[in-house]
């Protein structure tokens, strides 16, 4: 076969492929091979490159230049220019914000630059369906070296050695639960990896099960021959059926191939590896629930003691381990724990894997090795906020984790000083909020999140989130009353006090987070009835006014209920009650005019009169 | 026939070279880097033999290693088809006046051999693709 002179890399994770990513890869085999280069260039999916803002994306190689914001119309002008005359394309090329010139090659872009590729060191590089790539780069080598030249007490020492933690948010040192599981005297023994990924926002896990399955699979192997099981599980959510496929496609080819079943490359080791569907409830994250979805029950979670190690899957010993875990597994057993063990900081070794969203410029997935500050998470790689807003707070771990203010910026991610700030590492979802965000509503947002995936099973849990939800919602609305604050803070311990699980532990820290570092937004929607970030409809009204209102009609045609009245040229009018507060007429009000006002608190009483405020936000 | 599919440990190292030599494109890296310049003069002057010319002698020298890539015209069309070859470490070498058996002749001695073919090189250096 002759050899490829390019390879046109396309994103195939799912973020790419929900906007297009796969016509965008026909388009370009049809175009290949219509300027007759098909034996020349070479067009393959990939796992999840992380630029997902601007996807559809692809890298060609071995130019290094990455294209993004594809559509299909700029495939043949992209061929014809790149490929055939050599002339790399400018202007599908990515701009940094606030520049002009583009940045033609991916290592050369600010959100790539800074990240470290450890578990995902082959995402955007190998075919995720061909294990023959995988083995390429040095797949299934730790396998075979662990089934052949290691002991399993040697395998738990490397492990225990490199410091590994696990990524599913706890942060419990990997070769001490190994070693705990191998100790363990029941037989059978199970292994699972957890890729029940259920926080909003968060998506590590699906992305390293669609770029690189095969590296979970060999992470399991190495660690079922440490701690002595024969069979594994993969629980993955059922929303995730392109990570399901791929995994299926890796589990079939290393079958085939001899790496999974019996007789693993001719050494005598067997490990039978399934994949189990979740129907994706957040609780059957958590371990014991989790057990018990497999076992085809209900995912409620148990107590511990017993834990898994001793009684898990169907009463037998079981090890479970986070997706992100079993792929960092592999790379550990090839280049040694000492190698391990000199990324990150003392007590958090490694890399992490966060999925970086909200109201920021480089929305994304990105590794980044432990110690990395927030700050260089966040406007480094990340590219600071969107439009040029200021930070106002980030929210780490999902929804069972902390707001961090401006104030905690420079702390550097590891499990230790997140834990101490009030937050976690969570699984790593990382939301960014900007001014204009109102923290009581994002409180209520998350214990809405939690209050619904309750699996209802502790008291505490069940009737608390319910109570928590039920008083930020008052708040919010205006009719909050002082002896809430206190309210709250009683019912967060009691909470976290009183539930089996993690779910309930930590769903009050949303709340106790943002009354640590945002309470005067709390007390003045209390005291004032006022939100300042303007956020929460029922105490902010949208106000026209009149010194700079120049009649342009545009707020008028825009609002949906007719509340606003006026002629061409004349000063309009919002009658409050009509007002629904969508806020279109503040949108569409030209900047230079910039005539209608949000008001909120004392300014809102004082412009309206206390009878021109609404009580209830709809 | 599926037991046949069956590996062992030292199958995997075969496999992986293999594979490896097919992707080493994707790390963008490579003992040498080959650009055959296909601007329109190039392309009419014959470059796509130029270019067919070397991937069939990488392919029958068996070449892993060497990144094979285009660009536009460099400006000196009079002298077309054009190459330029650029081993790791050392100054690019611009050649001239190709035909296929002059690449032929250029990877077997520079690109494989590191002896460049001096009666076809027009002069050291390259333009910048960016």
């Amino acid at each position: 076969m002759k050899p490829y002179r390019a390879h046109l890399l396309v994103c195939a994770g799912t973020a790419c492929v929900s906007c297009g990513s796969f016509k965008i890869k026909d388009a370009l085999e049809g175009e290949v091979k219509k300027r007759n280069l098909q034996d020349e260039v070479l067009v393959i999916g990939t796992g999840c490159n992380g630029f997902c803002e601007r996807g559809p994306i692809v890298l060609v190689q071995p130019d290094g230049v990455f294209y993004q914001l594809l559509k299909v119309e700029d495939i043949p002008f992209l061929v014809e220019e790149h490929l055939l005359k050599g002339r790399p394309v400018k202007k599908l090329m990515y701009v940094p914000p606030a520049e002009k010139e583009p940045i033609p090659k991916m290592k050369d872009i600010e959100f790539f630059k800074h990240q470290r590729l450890v578990v995902l060191r082959n995402r955007g590089r190998i075919d995720p369906e061909k294990v023959e790539e995988y083995i390429a780069f040095d797949g299934y080598e730790a396998m075979a070296k662990a089934l052949t030249e290691m002991s399993p007490e040697q395998i738990i020492a490397e492990i225990t050695a490199s410091g590994l933690r696990g990524r599913g948010g706890a942060g419990f040192p990997t070769g001490k639960k190994w070693q705990i599981c191998r100790q363990s005297k029941g037989r059978p023994k199970y292994i699972i990896c957890n890729g029940d990924e259920g926080d909003p926002g968060a998506y590590m896990d699906r992305s390293v099960l669609e770029a690189d399955p095969h590296a979970v699979l060999e992470g399991m192997v190495i660690g079922a021959k440490a701690i002595g099981a024969e069979k594994g599980f993969l629980y993955i959510r059922n929303e995730y059926p392109l990570a399901v496929k791929r995994v299926e496609i890796a589990i079939r080819q290393a079958k085939e191939y001899g790496l999974l079943g019996k007789d693993i490359l001719g050494t005598g080791f067997d490990l039978e590896l399934e994949i189990v569907q979740g129907a994706g409830a957040f609780v059957s994250g958590e371990e014991t629930s989790l057990m018990a979805s497999i076992e085809g029950r209900r995912a409620l979670p148990r107590q511990r003691p017993p834990f898994p190690a001793d009684s898990g899957l169907w009463g037998c010993p079981t090890n479970i381990n986070n997706v992100e875990t079993w792929a960092n597994i592999p790379l550990i057993i090839n280049r040694g724990a000492a190698w391990f063990a000199s990324i990150g900081t003392e007590k958090s070794k490694g890399t992490k894997i966060f999925s970086l969203v909200g109201k920021i410029n480089n929305t994304g997935l990105v590794e980044v090795p432990m110690g990395i500050t927030l700050r260089q998470v966040i406007f480094d790689i990340g590219g600071g906020l969107k439009n040029d807003k200021k930070f106002k707070a980030v929210q780490t771990g999902g929804p069972s984790g902390g707001c961090l203010p401006a104030a905690k910026l420079d702390l550097p991610i590891d499990y230790e000083t997140l834990t101490q700030a009030g937050s976690i590492m969570g699984s790593g979802g990382m939301i960014v909020m900007d001014e204009d965000t109102c923290m009581v509503d994002v409180a209520r947002y998350f214990l809405n999140f939690t209050q619904e995936e309750s699996c209802g099973k502790c008291v505490p849990c069940r009737v608390g989130t319910r109570q928590l939800n039920e008083i930020l919602t008052r708040i919010t609305q205006g009719l909050g009353e002082p002896s809430d604050l206190d309210k709250l803070g009683s019912l967060t311990d009691t909470i976290a006090a009183g539930s089996l699980c993690g779910l309930g532990q930590t769903a009050p820290n949303p709340v106790l987070t943002t009354l640590k570092y945002f309470r005067d937004e709390y007390e003045a929607h209390i005291r004032d009835k006022s939100c300042p970030a303007g956020v929460c409809r029922a105490l902010i009204a949208y106000y026209i006014l009149p010194e700079k209102c120049v009649g342009c009609l545009l707020c008028k045609k825009n609002c949906p209920v007719e509340a606003i009245s006026g002629e061409s040229k004349k000063v309009h009018v919002i009658d409050q009650d009509k007002c629904v507060k969508c806020g279109a007429c503040y949108d569409v009000c030209p900047v230079k005019i910039s005539a209608v006002a949000k008001l909120t608190g004392r300014r809102k009483d004082e412009v309206l009169g206390r009878s021109g405020a609404t009580g209830e936000g709809r | 026939m599926a037991d046949q599919k069956k590996l062992r440990i030292q199958d995997l190292a075969a496999i992986r070279d293999k594979t490896r030599a097919m992707l080493t494109i994707r790390e963008g890296s490579g003992r040498a880097k080959v650009t055959v310049h296909m601007g329109t003069c190039g392309i009419a002057a014959g470059a796509r033999d130029i270019m067919d010319a070397l991937l069939d002698e990488i392919l029958k020298q068996g070449v892993g290693d060497v990144i094979v890539t285009t660009s536009g015209c460099v400006g000196l069309c009079s002298r077309e088809p054009m190459a330029t070859v650029e081993l790791k470490g050392q100054p690019p070498v611009k050649y001239v006046d190709l035909n296929p058996q002059k690449m032929r002749r250029i990877l077997s001695e520079h690109v494989l051999a590191g002896r460049p073919v001096a009666e076809y090189a027009l002069a050291i250096g390259s333009e910048t693709m960016f």
